[in-house]
């Protein structure tokens, strides 16, 4: 691993929370970003485009015409193609220093918690209650980080997990098998780059894991009411019943 | 009688029409808030929505205080 370009991470480097110490720890970190929609195709673009060493990405679907307006990785020419592929290709173009590994399937539980655990911190970029509830059980087995987002219409979320630390809540804590999918993208309307600000709150809460910095979002959920213009942040208490992050009950 | 703050996020908001209102209520529990407000606003069905008391989310069963402010969310998974 060479040391991070001074040039092109410059403005970066001005940052005295992050300095070149943060900067390395980028360069050595790694994250797995689940789902490359309008939140996972935004977060991974701007992970390695500052300096994350590894993207782990995964999703098994292929790009469609009506995901370019907010998976602005994307380009027409790559319409049809799978979007791990493209997304990799895009990836290592716009940062030659990137490694980019490709999960080009939907994953079992063992496979995700083999991904989990191979990386700093988990971007739950997914679409649907079920697979965020495995994601965030597998990052609890793995004891690893989880950033989660969500974006509906012109509405966006943003939760922080600790999983590797003992007491703080999980997604499960918050959501259950019992929440229903009411808002898929695809079933609703998404403002495009309301899905943009979630990745890119996303991408900035992993990247403070990775080189160390403390978050206020941890085990809170930060909600943004784009239409509106305000947001608010809400605290989540850890529930002593979870079964996830309080298997012993 | 206490005065609760309700404040509307997103769906709910537009639905009302209103950012947040001030109510004099009996309610005892948060379910029973809503309830009341659901006979005033006619929500829509928004599938299983969180509540937050005080910025901290809750359950259905919280008792609510003199002064709370409470906030409607509705779910979100889309990506």
């Amino acid at each position: 691993m060479t040391e991070p370009d001074p040039v092109r991470y410059a403005r970066q480097l001005a940052l005295p929370q992050l300095g070149a110490d943060g900067q390395a720890r980028l360069a050595h970190g790694s994250a797995l970003v689940i789902g490359l929609g309008g939140l996972g195709a935004t977060a991974a673009l701007y992970l390695g485009n500052a300096g994350v060493g590894h993207l782990v990405i995964n999703d098994y679907d292929r790009v469609d015409a009506s995901n370019l307006p907010r998976q602005i990785l994307f380009q027409p020419d790559d319409v049809d193609e799978y979007k791990t592929h493209a997304a990799a290709e895009k990836l290592r173009a716009y940062n030659s220093k990137l490694r980019v590994s490709v999960l080009n399937r939907r994953l079992a539980e063992d496979e995700l918690t083999d991904a989990v655990s191979a990386c700093h911190v988990v971007l739950d970029c997914t679409d649907n209650f079920a697979t965020r509830l495995q994601i965030n059980r597998a990052c609890a087995a793995a004891r690893k980080p989880l950033v989660m987002g969500a974006a509906i219409r012109f509405e966006g979320q943003v939760g922080v997990f600790r999983h590797e630390r003992d007491g703080p809540p999980c997604y499960q804590c918050l959501y259950s098998e019992n929440d229903e999918n009411l808002d898929d993208c695809a079933g609703q309307g998404i403002l495009a780059p309301v899905a943009g600000a979630i990745g890119c709150l996303m991408a900035t809460e992993a990247m403070k894991i990775i080189a160390g910095l403390s978050s206020e979002l941890d085990g809170r959920l930060w909600l943004y009411d784009g239409l509106a213009g305000t947001s608010r942040s809400i605290g989540i208490a850890a529930n002593p019943e979870c079964p996830v992050c309080h298997p012993g009950n | 009688m206490k005065t609760i703050r309700i404040e509307y996020f997103a769906a709910l908001r537009e639905h009302t029409g209103l950012s947040s209102e001030e109510i004099a209520t009996d309610a005892q529990t948060v379910d029973q808030l809503y309830a009341e407000l659901d006979g005033r606003h006619e929500f829509p069905a928004l599938g299983q929505l969180k509540v937050a008391v005080n910025d901290e989310f809750g359950d259905w069963q919280s008792g609510l205080a003199d002064g709370d402010l409470v906030v409607f969310i509705p779910p979100v998974a889309g990506g």
